[in-house]
């Protein structure tokens, strides 16, 4: 691979309270590439999705993007949390899109696109507009544009949230269980979308317990289990040949979608 | 009627002071560091523990004893003011505490810093939210405006008193001071409504 290194974590830990939740994660993303976590609730996925994010704090180990360490520098072998401008600075190049949608509720679809765009970015309303309208476009939303999160369906309100991050032109867009909160028949409308943005190139870290959609769309699967990075390789040796016990028994949960289950 | 300008205009001053003091100490309650939480904190429990008369009167001359001299009107409306902005304080921290935690996060991940976060995501919707007690509180100020007779402020009660005593009439006066009082306060709250309908961007 030729492909400069995106994200890499080091040795990522965080404890909640006394209990290790994440034990010494590392992980590389290529640029372009599509990385995702699985494993059981409880594994530490989400939470080092959101310690990448800075909406949780590592205790240990380091994460860079593009080479820059993530909410921490280092000071004379001392851990300095950055500034909350700089912080800021480092989430607008990182999206994130939430299991439970977050659509700021008092802004139309568009509105909770372009906010971002011109108080982050400083674009021009205009300017704004013209790029909300874009990608509203792209997730199928064009015709939704005015209508508040209340007024759309799960499926629709998530592909706004997508939109929304997607818009701000990220590095690295995150994907936390975004599908959990939907009904099932609004599912693959938001996996469409994702899978389109996978093929448009974008650079994406995703956890999620859509297996099928896991497998065919990643480059590279993790499997956590208990804070630990148990097995990770390409899809097609994760999913078709696991000689982990723990993966086999997880993904045999899978309505035996895998040839796991039978052995 | 010379009283009724001295009721809203005391009214309008504390109702003001309020809503501004009260959202910046409600943030302190909310955000700020432990030692400025603590601070506001105090502040919110102190304020709502003493009745509105005492700290009326403690205000007037109180701060006449700290040398500082402010008229009796002025008194009442730091009074009065500072007695709300702890209600609208501790109603601001309720309506934050009351919005998810994932429009902050959501707001985070965007890149907003903090400043725009409370601007365009919380702040909107807490005061949606902090609307109805806000009414509540203005209702309040405008009845507690009738204590400031009490350090000889002439608003409308005091200035029907002062009536009464030339005319005798005093079933007739204290029925239209009341009325006068009830309209005010109808004016506000179909206000409140109107805003709240106004700001309303949910079915819920």
């Amino acid at each position: 691979m030729t492909d400069p290194i995106l994200l890499q974590a080091r040795g990522v830990t965080k404890s909640f309270g006394g209990v290790n939740v994440l034990k010494g994660i590392d992980l590389d993303v290529l640029q372009g590439q599509v990385v995702s976590l699985i494993g059981a609730s409880g594994s530490g996925k989400t939470t080092f999705l959101r310690c990448v994010n800075l909406l949780e704090e590592h205790d240990g180990g380091e994460i860079l993007l593009d080479g820059e360490p993530i909410g921490y520098r280092d000071q004379g072998g001392r851990r300095v949390r950055l500034s909350e401008a700089r912080v800021s600075a480092q989430r607008a190049r990182i999206g994130m899109v939430f299991q439970q949608f977050n659509l700021f509720p008092h802004l139309t679809a568009s509105g909770n696109v372009t906010l971002g765009l011109t108080k982050v970015l400083g674009k021009s309303k205009a300017e704004a507009q013209e790029i909300a309208e874009h990608w509203l476009d792209r997730v199928g939303l064009s015709a939704h544009s005015a209508r508040h999160p209340y007024e759309l369906s799960g499926g629709q309100q998530q592909r706004v949230a997508i939109a929304r991050a997607v818009a701000m032109q990220p590095r690295l867009l995150l994907f936390d269980e975004v599908t959990s909160a939907l009904d099932p028949e609004l599912v693959a409308e938001v996996l469409t979308v994702m899978r389109s943005l996978a093929e448009s190139g974008m650079t994406m870290l995703l956890v999620s317990h859509e297996m099928l959609f896991v497998r065919e769309v990643s480059d590279h699967v993790l499997f956590l289990e208990q804070g630990r990075v148990a097995v990770e390789g390409p899809p097609s040796q994760v999913f078709d040949q696991p000689e982990n016990e723990r993966l086999r028994s997880f993904l045999g949960r899978f309505h035996g979608l895998f040839g796991a289950s039978s052995a | 009627m010379s009283g009724l300008g001295a009721t809203l205009l005391s009214s309008a001053l504390s109702i003001v002071m309020a809503t501004v003091l009260g959202v910046l100490l409600g943030v302190a309650l909310t955000y700020g560091w432990i030692g400025l939480r603590l601070a506001a904190r105090l502040y919110v429990d102190v304020l709502r523990g003493i009745p509105l008369l005492v700290l009326i009167l403690f205000t007037y001359y109180g701060l006449a004893l700290f040398g500082v001299n402010v008229s009796a009107f002025w008194a009442g409306v730091i009074a009065l003011g500072g007695f709300a902005t702890a209600h609208v304080a501790e109603n601001f921290r309720g309506a934050v505490s009351s919005i998810p935690s994932g429009q902050m996060e959501a707001a985070k991940s965007i890149g907003l810093p903090f400043v725009n976060r409370l601007r365009y995501v919380v702040l909107p919707q807490a005061f949606r939210r902090m609307l109805p007690p806000w009414v509540n509180t203005a209702l309040e100020i405008v009845k507690g405006t009738t204590l400031l007779s009490i350090i000889g402020v002439v608003e409308l009660l005091l200035a029907s008193q002062q009536a009464m005593a030339r005319n005798y009439m005093i079933i007739d006066f204290y029925l239209f001071t009341g009325l006068v009082y009830v309209a005010i306060n109808f004016t506000l709250s179909r206000i409140g409504a109107r805003l709240e309908r106004r700001f309303t961007f949910a079915r819920s």
